[in-house]
């Protein structure tokens, strides 16, 4: 392979990336299909920032926030929610199901490794994490009256390492659940801590001490202070990007070490 | 890797494996197989539940590793040159499944979409019945229509080699029948076959060979005639005589292998030679011979022979 002709190998490749195209696309086509994780992505996150929008004492100014109203601090709190339910909770059940029922298997006797059902997962999961995003922060800002991230290319940056970070999180339960349902628990059994960690019940920034310091050694702790320095137009401090950051790789070099095909 | 496949094309054997072994747990589920398949051919695995014959394609086809041995399609090693091998090779497992949402055209669509050169879809859906299925999602399809998909998907990428592990189970008789002529007009297109039945008729009708796998090992590679022949009793004759026979008289014959009576039905296993002696004492004591019958002996007594309790 190595001394053919250039025609013999582009072609080869040229081929590889329309059969990887061809599963995104039908991987696309099936998480349309998901009514139930599409409303835990898509629709969750929006319709907590609205309840919590409804109750008056959100929408006022509070001396604790200096001079924010906490609605302002929620939005960055429920953009980080789609993120992770996305990677905790919509990603494992589906990967851990296509290797529960030989759906990878199958796929290793094509050209195409299971790989691509994999990356098209991540894409898609990604988008979709990304869309729910935007649409807690369209929510924010045109019901709510909640300003645009100040510092926008930091707010961005923070978003896709919390992303990144939510699906290495997914890849590792996905490596270590043996069945779909197993993985829908310890997606639910990690979901809850880091709905803490984002400041969904306390904000991180309002937290004592102490707690605030383990919460932002987590991921979405640290990701959560970043995203709410970035809203309000400071460049967030190296070392939540870097604590989000190590997280991911640890995760996802876990995620490859114990990754299993069949 | 072009030389090797061009090597194995000179010698005719599109799949050849050689003292295969595979343990699991310290447990030799394959024990040292070796065959050879033709191009062209089909060749048929047959063998007792748990034989090893799902190890041994599987281990063809690139899905498990052996243990020991050598394995080569089209001169490709399946492990070391996975890529390659999965271009010029279909599969049908025993156990697989497809996303429960993805409807059959659109699981036909993909699967030709990840093959260099696919087949056309449409008249492969239409042989195998699918057409009135195509909007139909992968986890409404009923079992036998499950099969028939996974039959099209290993032969959609337009293989040189295609491996059936149990082609028709679950097919009712006339899907059976159907996908029997496929096989063949496949094979006549010059694709190699390598074929797991349980179904004897199956193996008669399609297989050029045959290797009985029992145990991990090969315990007989011959055609199905040859493996009929094996029989000590190839031929099988049943009559209800009009007299009595005493056991005396029937043991004399010759080349008699099996004598059972039920009801006073007698019936024999033997030769040929067993028949025209059964004949000519029947004439001899003027005997009638009601309901006589001669029939040669199936796959299946060969198989249930050769495949005795170990
Ligand atoms: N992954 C595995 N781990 C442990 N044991 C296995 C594994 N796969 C197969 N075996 C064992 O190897 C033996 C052969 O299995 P195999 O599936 O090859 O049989 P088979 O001939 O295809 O049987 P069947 O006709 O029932 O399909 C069985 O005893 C089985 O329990
Ligand atoms: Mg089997």
């Amino acid at each position: 392979m190595n001394a053919s002709p250039p025609s013999a190998t582009t072609a080869p490749a040229t081929a590889r990336r329309a059969a990887r195209t061809a599963v995104l696309r039908a991987e696309a086509r099936l998480y349309l299909r998901e009514p139930g994780s599409l409303f835990w992505v898509l629709a969750f996150p929006p319709l907590l920032l609205a309840i919590l929008g409804c109750i008056p004492m959100f929408r006022e100014v509070s001396d604790d926030l200096d001079g924010l109203r906490p609605i302002d601090i929620y939005v960055p709190v429920t953009v980080l929610i789609g993120l992770i339910v996305v990677g905790a909770q919509a990603m494992p059940p589906v990967i851990t199901g296509y290797r529960e029922r030989g759906i990878l298997r199958r796929m290793s006797t094509t050209p195409v490794r299971p790989a691509a059902l994999l990356s098209a997962q991540m894409v898609l999961n990604g988008v979709a994490g990304l869309v729910s995003a935007l649409l807690s922060v369209t929510l924010g800002r045109v019901v709510f009256d909640v300003a645009l991230p100040r510092q926008f290319p930091a707010y961005l940056l923070v978003l896709l390492l919390a992303l990144a970070a939510s699906l290495s999180l997914g890849a590792l339960i996905s490596a270590w659940a043996r069945t779909a349902r197993n993985a829908s628990a310890i997606g639910t059994v990690v979901f809850f801590p880091m709905l803490f960690c984002t400041g969904l019940w306390l904000p991180v920034r309002t937290m004592p001490d102490v707690m605030a310091r383990v919460v932002e050694a987590t991921p979405f702790g640290a990701a959560a202070r970043a995203l709410d320095q970035a809203a309000v137009g400071d460049w967030p401090a190296w070392s939540h990007l870097g604590v989000t950051a190590a997280w991911t790789a640890v995760l996802t070099a876990a995620a490859v070490r114990w990754f299993r095909w069949e | 890797m072009t030389l090797a496949s061009g090597s194995a094309a000179v010698h005719g054997a599109v799949v050849e494996v050689s003292e295969m072994r595979k343990s699991y747990g310290g447990r030799d589920v394959v024990d040292g197989i070796s065959f050879a398949v033709e191009e062209g051919e089909i060749f048929g695995i047959l063998g007792p539940n748990g034989a090893g014959k799902t190890t041994t394609v599987e281990c063809v086809e690139g899905l498990r590793v052996p243990d020991g041995g050598r394995v080569r399609v089209a001169g490709l090693d399946p492990v070391a040159d996975h890529d390659e091998v999965t271009r010029v090779l279909g599969a049908q497992l025993q156990e697989s499944e497809l996303q429960a949402k993805l409807t059959v055209r659109e699981a036909l669509e993909l699967y030709s979409a990840l093959y260099p050169h696919p087949l056309d879809w449409r008249p492969l859906a239409e042989r195998l019945g699918l057409t009135g299925r195509l909007t139909t999602r992968f986890g409404r399809l009923s079992g036998g229509q499950k099969q028939r998909l996974f039959i099209a998907l290993a032969l959609i990428g337009n293989p040189r080699v295609v491996v059936l592990d149990e082609l028709t189970t679950g097919l009712d008789p006339r899907a059976r029948r159907d996908t029997w002529e496929l096989i063949e007009d496949v094979r006549a297109g010059g694709v190699t076959v390598l074929l797991v039945t349980h179904f004897m008729e199956e193996a008669q009708r399609l297989c050029d060979r045959i290797a009985l796998i029992d145990n991990g090992r090969v315990t007989a590679l011959d055609t199905p005639r040859g493996l009929i022949a094996r029989l000590a009793r190839s031929t099988v004759i049943s009559f209800t005589p009009s007299v009595p026979l005493d056991d005396e008289e029937l043991s004399a014959l010759p080349a008699l292998a099996s004598v059972e009576r039920r009801e006073g039905r007698i019936t024999l296993g033997g030769t040929d030679e067993t028949v025209n002696a059964v004949i000519s004492l029947l004439a001899r004591r003027r005997i009638t011979a009601h309901q006589l019958r001669v029939s040669d002996a199936t796959l299946d007594d060969a198989f249930l022979d050769l495949t005795g309790t170990p």
